[in-house]
């Protein structure tokens, strides 16, 4: 290494990957948050401070579909958060069942939704719900609920929330592995002891293994949060990117795309859509702090 | 033992629950593919029986091999994935040994800079990094996809790997400096081959969201020549609503190419997940 101070070969085991990630990630994501500030006039950039955000939240014209779509993508988190996790906490409570045969092929039978694109997973709903196919209806029939049958991705009171179900449908994959990780990791010795108690079965689940998977239930929360603001993909393939009927499906993802890439006759706005994803930024960086610091430092954990 | 251990009952419970769900999990799928083989009156007549020899069709399939260029499109997914996890994997690492292997001035600095974007996701820049592929030229090229995923990968493949890497014996490495190697076979000769089973829970993770992603393609690579699988499949279904037999086709085989990624990946997917890789 010679008396030189700089040691080359750090510099050059670092370069590639700190260059490429701030070049197109870290640069780009703040160049994105100063040009909510600016505005197009005239083909030329003109800084205008919070304008663009004061038009967002609070002109009629932009704040309509701005409220929508936060209401909507709120909607579409509660529903993962009361379906999709309390689903793959409970498949992974059974699939960690010590002598269940076969969980090898539940599970890995029940993560092949996760790893379908949202096209195929949109589609595939579309045309299953759809009432001109009729597989919907007639599998209600059979079971003489007919009458219960709407065309769900086409009325405006349960687009979302069939949507959102689709996604639940496709993601609980995810909350199932993690937390069956963590139910594996919990030592026997712990689980013998209470047993001793006479904790067993349900009570067990709730008393023992509950309270020591916490620290997982707060990362799959948390990735459901960033997730679902972020969500763009499936309401663009069911939808389209005007997230039909009348916006219902709207969120977060679909308003910016139509915002900055503009559709049909509105002209793509670069500056309102900066606008909209430093919103949606300021959103998941809350949700990021949140569970940071006031989640994961309460939250109890137990070293083995 | 566990009462429910001992009790048949629950058992038979247990495997009712997950047979159920399972249903569920693969009912669309299976739906779609005896579809995509049946004649169109057979798919509105009964859509739930499998194709026989009288309901049988491969007409969808001869239109979407006439219609769309699904080999371009897969060749395009193929490249953009490809390419991507070797940049990830290969600059990840590199950057990972530096972090876990030399002290010096700014590591911890480093090392949080570089996990900041773990929680962030990337497509909040869009607006900026379309604006810089435009300047650059890069827009409508594979270039642009394999850069943004490769950024998007880095930050998770560099906190794994630097877990791991932690773990390769000191000894081993100052064996190998007393022999006069250099820093950079170091790296490449003794380091990367004992943490190969990191690198492929890296790439796993990574390959699925590379593959399957519609955002980036959709704003970045839009034009004929580099649609990956996912937007072709995306646009051609758009263009053929109306022909059910190309649409179910379109999909199944949009299906195929994950499906084998999954019976091939699935064991290294699954052991990363729950090896607590993520946690």
């Amino acid at each position: 290494m010679g008396k030189s101070r700089i040691r080359w070969h750090i510099v050059v085991f670092l370069a590639p990957a700190v260059l490429v990630y701030t070049a197109v990630m870290i640069f780009p994501l703040f160049n994105t948050l100063r040009l909510a500030l600016y505005t197009e006039v005239e083909q030329s950039r003109v800084f205008v401070g919070l304008d663009n955000f004061r038009r967002l939240f609070g002109d009629p014209l932009w704040s309509e579909a701005f409220w929508n779509a936060l209401g909507n993508n709120f909607w579409f988190f509660f529903i993962h958060m009361l379906v999709q996790n309390p689903i793959g906490i409970a498949l992974a409570a059974i699939l960690s069942h010590p002598r269940l045969r076969f969980a090898a092929f539940y599970r890995s039978a029940i993560f092949i939704p996760t790893i379908l694109s949202f096209v195929i997973v949109g589609f595939a709903w579309k045309l299953i719900l759809s009432p001109i196919w009729g597989i919907a209806p007639d599998m209600l029939k059979a079971i003489g609920l007919k009458s219960l049958y709407a065309p769900w991705l086409g009325k405006e009171e349960y687009a979302l929330t069939t949507l959102a179900l689709v996604s639940v449908w496709q993601f609980v994959g995810i909350p199932m592995m993690l937390i069956y990780a963590a139910l594996l990791s919990i030592p026997e010795e712990i689980l013998e002891a209470a047993e001793v108690e006479g904790i067993t079965g349900m009570s067990a689940f709730w008393k023992i293994k509950l309270p020591l998977i916490l620290p997982s239930i707060g990362i799959i929360s948390i990735l459901t949060f960033v997730g679902n603001f972020n969500a763009f993909d499936l309401i663009y393939a069911a939808q389209g990117a005007l997230a039909g009927p009348d916006f219902s499906t709207d969120i977060l993802g679909t308003f910016m795309y139509r915002t900055f890439f503009g559709f049909q006759l509105q002209l793509g706005d670069p500056h309102m859509g900066s606008a909209i994803a430093t919103s949606m930024f300021g959103i998941i960086l809350t949700g990021v702090c949140i569970y940071l610091f006031v989640i994961q430092t309460r939250i109890r954990r137990y070293q083995f | 033992m566990n009462k429910a251990r001992r009790n048949p009952f629950n058992i038979a419970a247990m495997h009712g629950a997950l047979i159920v769900y399972t249903l569920i999990a693969l009912f669309p799928v299976f739906v779609i593919l005896i579809n995509s083989f049946k004649t169109r009156k057979a798919i509105f007549r009964e859509p739930l029986s499998l194709p026989d020899a009288e309901s049988f069709s491969m007409i969808g399939y001869q239109t979407v091999m006439k219609q769309g260029d699904f080999f371009l499109y897969f060749q395009n997914s193929m490249i953009v994935t490809v390419a991507s996890l070797f940049f990830i994997l290969l600059f990840g690492a590199m950057a990972a040994f530096a972090l876990s292997e030399y002290r010096f001035r700014g590591n911890t600095l480093m090392g949080l800079y570089l996990a900041l974007g773990i929680m962030i996701p990337i497509r909040i820049g869009t607006v900026a990094i379309l604006e810089m592929m435009v300047a650059t030229g890069l827009v409508n090229t594979l270039w642009a996809l394999i850069l943004v995923y490769t950024a998007q990968g880095l930050p998770l493949a560099v906190f794994i790997l630097s877990e791991f890497m932690r773990q390769v014996s000191d000894d081993l490495k100052n064996a190998g400096r007393i022999d006069g190697l250099s820093e950079y076979t170091i790296f490449f000769r003794l380091v990367l081959p004992l943490v190969r089973p990191a690198m492929a829970t890296v790439a796993v993770f990574n390959m699925i969201p590379i593959w399957n992603d519609l955002w980036f393609p959709l704003i970045l690579a839009p034009a004929e020549e580099t649609k990956t699988l996912t937007l072709g499949s995306q646009v051609f279904i758009g263009q053929f609503v109306t022909d059910w037999n190309a649409v179910l086709s379109a999909l199944s085989m949009a299906i195929l190419p994950v499906m084998v990624l999954y019976v091939i990946f699935s064991r290294q997917l699954i052991r990363g997940i729950t090896s607590g890789a993520v946690k």
